[in-house]
């Protein structure tokens, strides 16, 4: 359990509290990965299924890794083995996993709400891997575990996240967590890449990138997702990228120099992102990654009800 | 059932007299013999205490998917007629997107032989604007109406061809044939799934914005002024078709209107509150609360000239699956005077107009016969408890699919009887479950 959820499916639903009792315990997470032996036995004899039915590299694997460092057992289902291709439906397929006994059922799915549906019809808990546009509440996560490393605290800083708003479940999960967290976030990007509403969400709208990224603490690059794009949203990632990308001329004018740069990746090299800011000084992407483990490591450990004898050494 | 029924003590509500008390209805031969106050009654009719309900026209609905032929598994014409009945309405518009689509008369004919079987609620076919609805040739406009079709729709789909709209208004005319119009400018809907607004940015939904209805409404007010044809736009959910079709009218053109009860009652809120359930995925989709309210408005203001149900039945087949995946509809035949009485609880809309928008209304957009207690027609009649409160029960309704974003809740009021040309269809209480 975190808090009072059985499954880690939306950052709307979770409580400051929340959110800080799994970022409290990827500290201890993480200090397991800094260990030459890289294992400790909090979940042994527990599995995780991770039921990826869009393509996904880095999360899935930060998943699997995260579930063996704490020694539990990880099956990959992914949907082109699976039986989607056959017409099974998202219900069947979740439940015949089930029938399997895993402990956790992470999920990724295109549609938004797939993971809360399979949620429905399972006994497992659920970790959803992103769906669709709604959330990706591991990367929200993962990037406030960043952002409190690097900053100290979310309390009181500016968070700018700039790209299409619109299509990101990254930037919501990020939205949610960090207003929960105390900070203050700006959105970015052309008008037609900002979803009808959000200021709801607690955020400011900002069509030039200069007031957006200006006097910010923490910027979030999104990735143009060429793939996501049904829309003539953009003329093209020529002028993006001239209006909207980062590079080191405009992190140097407009940026402060304590600024920290996040991207959920992978990186459109020269679009969002010059290499030059991707590798520069300011950029804690890769940290974000390993932090990803831990943060997630963090999740398996409260979902699936760990053994906290077993893992006092992790949690000390 | 004696020759005689006096339905005594009710509350007679029929706006096409302007009745409204204390009334006897008397029914004699299938017909309506007399609505008064004080009555001598023979020794052998039959009594029906009324006392506390109220005693209207039978109500008629404008739009409703019976599914047969081709879908039976969804519903049929004697489900759908049966639910019909059970929620006061005692004739139904049955949309033509059927498989095959009831784009000729051997469609039309099944539906009504299969109606006529079923000795329920009349039927009245609607045909299709265009061969398989396909928007590219016209149907057949006077073998459907021959064989007994009332008004021509390529419902479920909108008309995208301006230059065929325009055509079928005009042709249309021939016949007295009113068009009712799905409205949606699909380019603007995209992979829309849900009303476009706060509600689907939080749930990470793809948006559908009220322009894209806005949009098709305006370009078919401006054809049927062009034509001349008579418009009725099918399942109004934006402000914007509110205002138009106001302006419409106001300017003289024959253009009618109807609203569905979830586009009265429901939001897109309660999309999201709802946690993703399908049963509140339905085209249009639940709007804004703005929305919402201009609909009430038009309702009110007689804009909108009818409520009607859009009674779409699917099985768990299309329902328990992704909201992307699953199909558009909700069942609406049995909750119907429930929910929009709770507009009237509510003092968004008078009693009088919630009835007329059930009966006389609807009769006067199609051209259709009943919708009023007068002496000499036939007796299509509803009673109804308004103070009956009743939890729905997807599994003892009448229709065949349970796709009702109602489910579980508490509703108040409820039809106790209804009387189709004379016959009692439906008594609470009386009838099998």
């Amino acid at each position: 359990m975190i808090g009072r959820h059985k499954h880690c499916i939306a950052l709307a639903d979770y409580s400051r509290a929340e959110i800080l009792e799994v970022l409290d315990l990827a500290v201890s997470m993480k200090e397991v990965l800094q260990r030459p032996i890289k294992k400790v036995p909090s979940l042994r004899g527990k599995s995780v299924v991770n039921l990826f039915f869009e393509a996904s590299t880095r999360t899935r694997s930060s998943f699997e890794i995260a579930a063996k460092v704490l020694s539990a057992d990880a099956l990959n289902w992914t949907s082109s083995s699976s039986s989607v291709t056959k017409g099974e439906t998202l219900i069947d397929t979740a439940r015949n996993l089930e029938a399997m006994r895993p402990d956790v059922l992470v999920i990724r799915h295109s549609a938004g709400g797939a993971p809360q549906l399979v949620a429905e019809h399972v006994g497992c808990a659920v970790v959803s891997a992103g769906d669709g546009a709604h959330e990706h509440p591991s990367q929200g996560l993962l990037d406030c575990f960043t952002l409190r490393e690097k900053l100290g605290t979310l309390e009181g800083k500016t968070v700018a996240i700039v790209g299409d708003i619109s299509h990101s479940r990254v930037a919501r999960s990020d939205i949610h967590a960090m207003t929960k967290l105390g900070a203050r976030v700006r959105l970015c990007g052309p008008p037609t890449m900002i979803p009808a509403g959000v200021e709801a969400l607690g955020a400011t709208v900002h069509y030039g990138l200069r007031e957006a990224i200006e006097g910010a603490d923490a910027v979030v690059m999104l990735r143009i997702q060429h793939e996501r794009i049904g829309d003539p949203l953009i003329p093209g990632t020529r002028e993006y990228s001239k209006l909207w990308g980062l590079n080191a001329k405009k992190a140097a004018e407009w940026l402060r120099p304590e600024c920290v740069i996040l991207h959920p990746g992978p990186i459109n090299r020269g679009v969002e992102l010059s290499p030059e800011v991707a590798d520069g000084p300011q950029s804690v992407i890769l940290d974000q990654v390993q932090n990803g483990v831990a943060v997630r490591m963090a999740i398996l450990y409260l979902l699936a009800g760990g053994n906290p004898a077993e893992s006092g050494e992790a949690k000390a | 059932m004696a020759e005689v029924l006096f339905i005594e003590g009710g509350r007679v509500i029929d706006p096409a007299s302007g009745t409204d008390g204390v009334r006897t209805v008397v029914v004699r031969d299938g017909k309506i013999a007399e609505v008064a106050e004080r009555l001598e009654r023979p020794r052998d009719a039959r009594v029906f205490d009324a006392r506390g309900k109220w005693v209207t026209p039978g109500f008629i609905d404008l739009h409703v998917h019976l599914r047969e032929p081709g879908q039976e598994y969804k519903e049929t014409v004697a489900t759908g007629a049966r639910a019909a009945v059970a929620g006061g309405f005692t004739a139904v518009c049955a949309m033509p997107n059927t498989k095959p689509v009831n784009d000729n008369a051997s469609v039309t004919e099944l539906v009504l032989a299969r109606a006529a079987a079923a000795g329920l609620a009349r039927v009245y076919p609607v045909g299709a604007i265009s061969k398989g609805s396909n928007g590219e040739e016209l149907a057949e406009f006077g073998e459907l109406l021959a064989a007994g079709c009332v008004a021509l729709s390529d419902d479920g789909r909108p008309v995208l061809s301006s230059a065929l709209m325009r055509r079928a208004l005009e042709y249309a005319k021939a016949f007295g044939l009113p068009l009712t119009v799905h409205e949606e400018d699909l380019q603007l809907v995209g992979k829309g799934v849900m009303h476009e607004g706060a509600a689907s940015t939080r749930l990470g939904l793809k948006g559908i914005p009220g322009a894209a209805e806005d949009v098709m409404v305006l370009r078919d007010i401006a054809l049927a002024e062009l034509t001349g044809g008579r418009l009725h736009i099918a399942h109004v959910s934006s402000q914007g078709a509110v205002r138009a079709v106001r302006a419409a009218k106001a300017r003289g053109l024959a253009v009618t209107a109807e609203v569905t009860p979830h586009h009265l009652a429901l939001t897109d809120e309660d999309v999201a509150a709802s946690g993703y359930s399908t049963d509140y995925k339905m085209n249009p989709p639940l709007r804004s609360a703005e929305d919402v309210r201009a609909c009430r408005e038009g309702l009110a203001d007689g804009t909108i000239d009818a409520i009607a149900t859009d009674h779409a039945p699917h099985s768990a087949v299309e329902k328990d699956v992704e909201f992307d995946a699953a199909l558009n509809g909700i069942t609406g035949l049995e909750t119907a005077f429930p929910v929009c009485l709770s507009l009237v609880r509510a003092g968004a809309l008078p009693e009088r107009r919630l009835v007329e928008a059930l009966t006389i209304g609807p009769a006067r957009a199609f051209g259709l016969a009943g919708g009023a207690l007068a002496g000499g027609a036939p007796a299509d009649v509803a009673v109804l408890d308004p103070v009956a409160e009743w939890t729905v029960d997807p599994a003892r309704m009448y229709s065949k699919s349970r796709n009702t974003p109602w489910k579980g809740s508490r509703l108040t009021g409820r039809c106790v009887m209804t009387i189709v040309g004379g016959r009692i269809v439906h008594e609470e209480g009386r009838t099998e479950r």
